[in-house]
């Protein structure tokens, strides 16, 4: 896979294509990069620390940090649990429930925002009766993660299945005939086989869920320092001309990025070299 | 075919079903039922006002046109990091998905301080008259910047697995490198290409915190479609932005049942 590719294209060729995607990543990856901690350290070292140390930002973190605790547990499982399901039995509707784990990718953000709010906002039926047990879902944080766990739910099943798939069900059925229960077979046969998969399907729903704008900005309600996450706080600080401080909460995100990114190539390593220990 | 002895079908079929209800499925039915509730005549006027109507053209134009430069962007992409080797080349591949881990908020900010007339790009472009920023050409540059990771991790594989021995027996039987491309490369990838590009131009139809910063949002100018739910929201007209969500929604449906089709076409497509 690694053995460089016979030079089948003339140099000239080779030199243009390379130049192409280079001033694109230049003009589209890079500059917004190193604009961000341009800015962001415009106003100093002292101001860039206090953009994120204050209250607001503070709670915005808080808020951010709570969410993702919440929301990528609830879809790792889920993403268990129904990768399990797709890749170890035949059954009616197998289609139509595959399709369905692309629904997020092709909804507006918005949209996944707005039909929290018109199921569960305080002038429904039933965000009503919740309002009565003194539950608020719509501008508050049940709401934020609920649109979280829509926008989420499919990256870490749609990582599994592939993978499950290409290992089919020899190994858990031995392991089942050898005597071992079901939690058994999962847990000491399934998980291993898996894990690296899993990991990398919860580094994509982390990242989402860390970033996620449009979905949140509609149950959020934007009250300040209460129901901001970090890229809202990012568009408050934005809409009131302090960019500086804009860039400074930006940069966290950044980092957070890039991140995601080494991770995400890390894994991909551990995962090439786990198959290759599985060759005789 | 032998019977299936692993355990855990009703569970995983009970919550599976049970997540996707109460995250996915019911939700959405609520959505639909609004317009319902509203009564067809009602429903038709909030979907089709002047103002929706220009937004769903400002959203699929350049939504579209985001896509068609990724079609040719990604292809070259793709074709550099999987064909030829030199360095940096792995640090660019890994960047290919910072448009995905970077929040879409983020890019916004990012785009519309870039291009603004003072800005490092802005100040090259305002002198020529050329207005990035409050203009489709704007919201054109961000969507470019989200669709680009799903037209090249589309493509890298298919290229990769792609047999040298066909290329390399097409050029022996005396094609051309161009016509090697046209001939025998090309028809091999399209399918993978065309599946990018529709990932990329659903995306771009209802992408919202990369472009509103630098849209401007002037209505009729610059509005695009998830604005219009969102400032329906903003005047509690729920039933109205509910009318406009099912028309995009209706077109996520078609999207999503198109890239079905495409997969199938992808997998019988001769390798």
């Amino acid at each position: 896979m690694s053995q460089p590719a016979p030079a089948l294209d003339p140099a000239w060729v080779k030199g243009v294509l390379i130049a192409l995607t280079v001033l694109f990543f230049a003009v589209f990856i890079f500059l917004p990069l190193f604009l961000v901690f341009a800015e962001a350290l415009k106003k100093g070292w002292d101001y860039y620390v206090s953009a994120w140390t204050d209250r607001v930002a503070f709670q915005a973190i808080q808020l951010t940090l709570l969410t993702t605790a919440i929301v990528v547990p609830l879809n790792s499982v889920f993403g268990l649990a129904a990768a399990w399901l797709i890749t170890k039995y035949n059954f009616r509707g197998k289609t139509f429930l595959i399709s369905l784990l692309d629904l997020p990718f092709a909804v507006s953000p918005v949209i996944a925002g707005l039909i929290f709010v018109l199921v569960l906002g305080s002038n429904t039926p039933v965000g009503a009766w919740l309002g009565t047990l003194g539950i608020k879902v719509i501008f508050a944080p049940p709401g934020i993660v609920l649109a979280t766990l829509f926008v989420t739910f499919p990256f870490v099943v749609r990582e599994l299945i592939p993978l499950m798939q290409s290992q089919g069900r020899e190994e858990e059925e031995a392991a089942l005939t050898l005597g071992a229960r079901g939690w058994q077979v999962f847990l000491r046969v399934t998980l291993p086989n898996i894990k690296w998969g899993l990991l990398y399907g919860m580094v994509l729903c982390n990242a989402r869920a860390i970033g996620e704008f449009g979905a949140v900005s509609v149950v959020s309600g934007h009250i300040r320092g209460e129901t901001n996450t970090i890229p809202l706080h990012v568009e408050i600080l934005y809409s009131e001309y302090n960019f500086t401080a804009s860039f400074a909460v930006a940069s966290i995100l950044v980092f957070m990025a890039l991140v995601t990114l080494v991770l995400k190539a890390w894994l991909e390593h551990q995962f090439e070299k786990s198959e290759k220990g599985d060759l005789p | 075919m032998k019977r299936n002895i692993l355990p855990g079908f009703g569970l995983s079929l009970g919550y599976t079903v049970f997540y996707l209800s109460f995250v996915v499925l019911i939700p959405l039915f609520v959505l639909l039922l609004q317009p319902v509730g509203l009564g067809w005549e009602a429903f038709w006027k909030a979907a089709t006002s002047r103002r929706a109507l220009s937004a769903y053209g400002v959203s699929f134009t350049t939504a579209l046109i985001a896509a068609l430069v990724n079609f040719v962007i990604g292809l070259i992409t793709s074709w550099v990091l999987v064909r030829y080797r030199f360095p940096g080349r792995r640090i660019l591949d890994a960047l290919v998905d910072f448009p995905f881990a970077l929040p879409t908020a983020v890019a916004g900010v990012c785009f519309a301080v870039l291009y603004s007339p003072a800005g490092w790009l802005g100040q090259f472009f305002e002198p020529l008259g050329f207005h990035v920023v409050n203009t489709t050409t704007g919201i054109t540059l961000a969507l470019i910047f989200i669709g680009f990771p799903f037209v090249v991790r589309t493509l890298q594989p298919v290229l990769a697995d792609l047999e040298k021995e066909l290329e390399e027996s097409a050029q022996s039987l005396g094609a051309g490198r161009a016509q090697t491309f046209v001939r025998v490369i090309f028809p091999a990838i399209f399918p993978s290409l065309v599946t990018g590009f529709t990932l990329a131009f659903s995306r771009g139809v209802g992408e919202y915190g990369s472009v509103i910063f630098i849209a401007g949002n002037l209505p009729f100018k610059t509005e695009i479609a998830p604005l219009i739910i969102m400032s329906k929201l903003d005047q509690f007209d729920y039933a109205g932005a509910a009318s406009v969500a099912a028309v995009l929604l209706l077109f996520s449906f078609v999207m999503l049942l198109a890239l079905n089709a495409l997969q199938t076409w992808a997998n019988k497509e001769p390798k």
